[in-house]
């Protein structure tokens, strides 16, 4: 199925070494999935009311100008764009549905990987190392990130199929195990107005989150219902702005172990991939928990 | 005696007798159905497809003179010892406990005789099997009985079992009556209860942490033998690719008219998918990958004849599998015994109370007397007769298409009766283009 | 008029039975260890090179820079000691036959799953699944076991310094589990005869396991696995769990359970 990864500095002088670390994390778990990778960086915060906006298309020259131009003839501003291999960030003024709505219209082929104030995803198909180097992402810098290497179940191998799934401004999930209700689910949040582009379960929890945020569940609350709502097995890592979250179902087949020094806390499938670490052989090392929701920010 | 022929009698298909009865044990016993055998109700199999034979424009081989291989090579992707079988028909996985020793014994000496394997069960590898079978393949089950590495390397090949085609997704059940002194003792549990299994492996969940498992099993035996993944078939087509990406060397691929030594009967009936639309959906999963022929596929569940082994391997299976058959071909259901059928409430042709261990012709019993009613060599002369037709029959078949080995069958060799068939096989309705579904 | 339990256990299963190990040779500082360091080796070669011997020699090997990696030292045969300094991935000393292994590390998924005699010793955490199926041999965890751990044992003696998660003895056909600490939800789910020893809180017991009493043959037994171990408890400060065996033939009356 897949392995899942997630890192966050506690101590920001770690910053600048956040893609180096996590890229070797990730590419550890390329054992556990080789069709796709993606990731979720959280790193530069741009201004209230600016939004950042990460495209991708499946082309590999895809004028991105012409859609820069676009919206700034739509939204009034020049938007700072920045291109990494065939996605596309987008930093600009601007209301979040209304941005999502103009580029879906205007051009369709584009896919929203996310949006935000800090998260930035990037997903593909191909070798989790191919994706990483094809990135760029050892030279990441930043407070955390979360990542996935898919070995595809029950959907197929697209981009799309790939995780980080984004649920809402600058929150994602990944996903490790197999959802046994998604398709309900699924049939449910659309009529809740909730859109998918797969066939993929992952993307249907990431979905019930955004729901559930949406009708004014905090995260916390959200998961709470996700417990009860989601049925199958899944261990869940979530980036939200500050940080991040870990979820584990009830019966918890699925593996997840969890490191924490003074500097960082990290999460992977397998120790093998903490262990790349600086100051592992010291870390707390711990298993999170069946049916416990666990969350660390920056404020904390 | 039948009542169809009274005038004014009329029996509902809903309700109908046999439903009438079911409805009435379970009221009266308060527990489901166990019984053995594979599903009874009738469903698109292999006799829907024909063979297209020779023509104008196809010349057929001449029989002896000209040949038609059947040899087959299993476990070539990652094995140093890949297996060698002389024909494409194995004997599946069927347990010590769920049958008697000497039958174990009887399918081992009829197995080797031919060139082929056989494979353990859910209770471990008995004396009397590996010394038999020339080539064994050990299962590796969610329950473990027996399971040691002094008989994971006595083994030919290694067959971790995620389940199989009579309840995928079921574990393994054994009633008291069969947990004989030696079955305990092997399974390392009290005499005389009912056994349940686990459903999952106890120590993997997944693909991802089976690949791991596998990796663990190749270090033990040092890389040599072949590991096979057994399905029961359901969602096939992704099984048998994450089969391939956690590092199979074969799939097993099980229908569900495949057997079983007890399940329960609803299970048995409703849950999986036949084998013909089972075995097109892994090899359509093997081609995509690139490993058809390089991850070998071999397919079981109903497979009763030449005919159904050609049929498997046209459509694409390296190799097929027999349950059912093996243990019909060694005497069970025989009409000799008919007398007996009727003091356990069957009668020959209809028995299928594998789980209650009083089989009158001593094959899925562990009563010593019932047992030694099997003899275990001219059980294996039996069966080694009827793999050799079953040999013959692909032959037969394989060279009136003009093919100089059974692998060379392919789809295009076939043609569809039924247009369910011709969907669920995608092959074209016969005197038409058409396949449901994939159009013109 | 005689204890119905006494009776049952007479009748169904072998009564409590001390398996005698070895106790781990300490390493001669005479005899020339064999290191391997998986920082510059692989698994495959460690694990080839200890198959390969047909007698215990070298007595003691070292395992550098194990980083996590899986099937670390499975499948061993022969007495020898293997030290592994540091932590392990998933089914270290897998199928162990006789050999002593000792994690200085926490061990990950199924360590000495299926073991079969021998020792293993976790001087760390162990993941899930430690010791699952394993017929024989010690597995001694220092610091907690996560769940399952036990599942379907079949004859190991497994101590426990810490604590157990949930599910742990699922199903557990023989042997003994005994957990010094806490042990999580459904402890002996569906168990047969194995035997659960637990000293701290239990969060709730699994089916058909109920609370047996501790006799004097159970307090002989406990005290000889804790001075295995090298734990300074006493039997008195445990209790013991173990089936009711009312799912040993089905009853309609105890459908639910199932």
């Amino acid at each position: 199925m897949c392995g899942i990864a997630g890192l966050f500095f506690k101590n920001k002088s770690l910053e600048p070494f956040l893609g180096k670390l996590f890229s070797e994390m990730l590419d550890c778990m390329s054992s556990r999935g080789a069709d796709s990778a993606g990731f979720a960086v959280y790193g530069s915060t741009v201004s209230a009311g600016n939004l950042k906006v990460t495209l991708q298309h499946p082309g590999p020259e895809f004028p991105w100008r012409q859609l820069s131009a676009a919206l700034q003839k739509q939204f009034k501003q020049k938007p700072k764009v920045e291109t990494v291999s065939n996605h596309a960030i987008f930093t600009l003024r601007g209301e979040e549905a209304a941005v999502q709505r103009f580029i879906r219209a205007q051009f369709p082929a584009v896919n929203i990987m996310s949006v935000g104030r800090r998260i930035e995803i990037m997903k593909e198909t191909g070798l989790p190392c191919t994706v990483l180097e094809r990135f760029g992402v050892r030279e990441m810098r930043g407070s955390h990130a979360i990542g996935h290497t898919r070995m595809a179940t029950e959907s197929a191998v697209t981009t799309a199929g790939s995780h980080p799934f984004s649920t809402g401004q600058d929150l994602c999930l990944v996903h490790n195990g197999s959802l046994s209700n998604h398709n309900t689910l699924r049939r449910n949040l659309r009529r809740e107005g909730i859109e998918f582009q797969t066939e993929n379960d992952s993307e249907v929890a990431a979905g019930y989150l955004t729901w559930r945020l949406r009708e004014g569940d905090t995260l916390d609350q959200a998961l709470e219902k996700a417990l009860k709502d989601l049925d199958g097995f899944y261990t869940f890592t979530i980036g939200t702005r500050d940080g991040f979250a870990v979820l584990r179902d009830p019966i918890a087949c699925k593996p997840a172990v969890m490191a924490e020094t003074a500097d960082y806390v990290a999460m992977a499938s397998e120790y093998r991939s903490l262990a790349v670490l600086p100051g592992i052989e010291k870390a707390r090392i711990w298993e999170p928990e069946p049916a416990k929701i666990y969350t660390w920010n920056a404020k904390n | 005696m039948s009542n169809d022929s009274k005038p004014g009698l009329r029996e509902s298909a809903t309700f109908d007798r046999n439903i009438i009865h079911e409805i009435q044990r379970a009221a009266e016993t308060g527990i489901y159905d166990i019984r053995g055998f594979g599903t009874k109700r009738r469903l698109p199999h292999f006799d829907d497809l024909v063979f297209l034979g020779a023509s104008m424009s196809r010349y057929p081989l001449e029989g002896y003179r000209e040949k038609c291989s059947t040899d087959v090579v299993l476990g070539t992707r990652f094995a140093k010892k890949p297996i060698h079988l002389k024909i494409p028909i194995t004997i599946a996985g069927m347990s010590f406990g769920a049958l008697s020793a000497n039958a174990k014994e009887a399918l081992g000496r009829g197995a080797s005789e031919m060139g082929t394997s056989t494979t353990t069960g859910d209770g471990g590898m008995t004396p009397e099997e590996r010394i038999s079978s020339k080539t064994l393949v050990y299962q590796y089950l969610p329950s473990r009985y027996g399971m040691n590495p002094d008989d994971l390397r006595k083994a030919d090949a290694i067959e971790i079992v995620l389940g199989q085609g009579a309840k995928p997704g079921g574990g393994g059940m054994l009633l008291g009556r069969k947990i004989s002194d030696r079955v305990a003792a092997m399974r390392n549990l009290p005499k005389g209860i009912d056994q349940r299994s686990a459903c999952r492996h106890p120590d993997w969940t997944g693909p991802d942490d089976l690949a791991i498992k596998i990796e663990e099993l190749r270090e033990i035996t040092d890389w040599e033998k072949p590991i096979y993944i057994k399905v029961g078939a359901s969602r096939t087509y992704y099984d048998t690719a994450l089969a391939v990406k956690s590092g199979a060397d074969v799939i097993v691929v099980d229908g569900m008219q495949g057997g079983t030594g007890a399940t329960q009967d609803v299970f048995i009936e409703h849950v999986g998918i036949p084998t013909l639309p089972a075995v097109r959906q892994a090899v359509e999963a093997l081609q995509e990958l690139g490993m058809h022929r390089k991850v070998q596929l071999i397919v079981s569940g109903g497979i009763r004849s030449g005919a159904d082994v050609a049929k498997a391997l046209a459509m694409g299976a390296d190799a097929v599998s027999i349950g059912t058959a093996a243990l019909i071909a060694l005497g069970d259901n025989s009409p000799k015994f008919e007398k007996e059928y009727a003091k356990l409430g069957s009668a020959a042709g209809f028995f299928d109370d594998y789980q209650d261990g009083l089989d009158p012709a001593g094959i899925s019993t562990q009563d010593e007397k019932l047992a030694a009613r099997l003899n275990p060599v001219e059980g294996g002369r039996r069966l080694a007769n009827y793999l050799r037709v079953l040999t013959l029959e692909t032959q037969t078949i394989a060279r009136a298409c003009g093919k100089s080995h059974v692998h060379n069958l392919e789809p295009e060799d076939l043609a569809a009766l039924t247009i369910e068939a011709a969907a669920m096989a995608k092959v074209p309705l016969a005197g038409t283009n058409w396949i449901p579904g994939a159009g013109f | 008029m005689k204890n119905g339990t006494a009776d049952l256990m007479e009748a169904r299963g072998p009564k409590p039975r001390l398996k005698r190990v070895a106790k781990p040779k300490p390493s001669k500082p005479t005899e020339k260890a064999r290191v391997v360091d998986l920082g510059k080796s692989t698994v495959r070669a460690l694990n080839a090179a200890l198959h390969e011997i047909t007698v215990p020699e070298p007595a003691l090997w070292k395992v550098k820079n194990p980083r996590g990696a899986h099937a670390i030292a499975c499948g061993l045969q022969q007495p020898v000691m293997v030290e592994i300094e540091g932590p392990v991935g998933y089914y270290c000393a897998g199928m162990n036959q006789a050999a002593t292994v000792i994690v200085k590390g926490n061990a990950g998924t199924g360590v000495a799953e299926n073991m079969m005699s021998g020792f293993v010793h976790v001087q760390g955490n162990a993941s899930q699944s430690a010791g699952a199926t394993a017929h024989g041999g010690l597995l001694v965890i220092d610091g907690d076991a996560s769940a399952r751990c036990g599942i379907s044992m079949k004859g190991v003696d497994i101590v426990v310094k810490g604590s157990v998660g949930h599910l742990s003895a699922f199903m557990a056909q023989s042997g003994n589990l005994v957990v010094c600490g806490d042990a999580g939800e459904a402890l002996g789910d569906s168990i047969y005869e194995a035997r659960i020893f637990v000293r701290g809180k239990v969060t709730d017991l699994g089916a058909d396991c109920v609370e047996k009493p501790m006799r004097a043959e159970h307090r002989k037994l406990l005290a000889e696995l804790l001075e295995r171990a090298g734990v300074a408890a006493k039997p008195e400060e445990f209790r013991r769990y173990g089936s009711a065996r009312k799912l040993y033939n089905f009853h309609i009356d105890h459908a639910g359970e199932y």
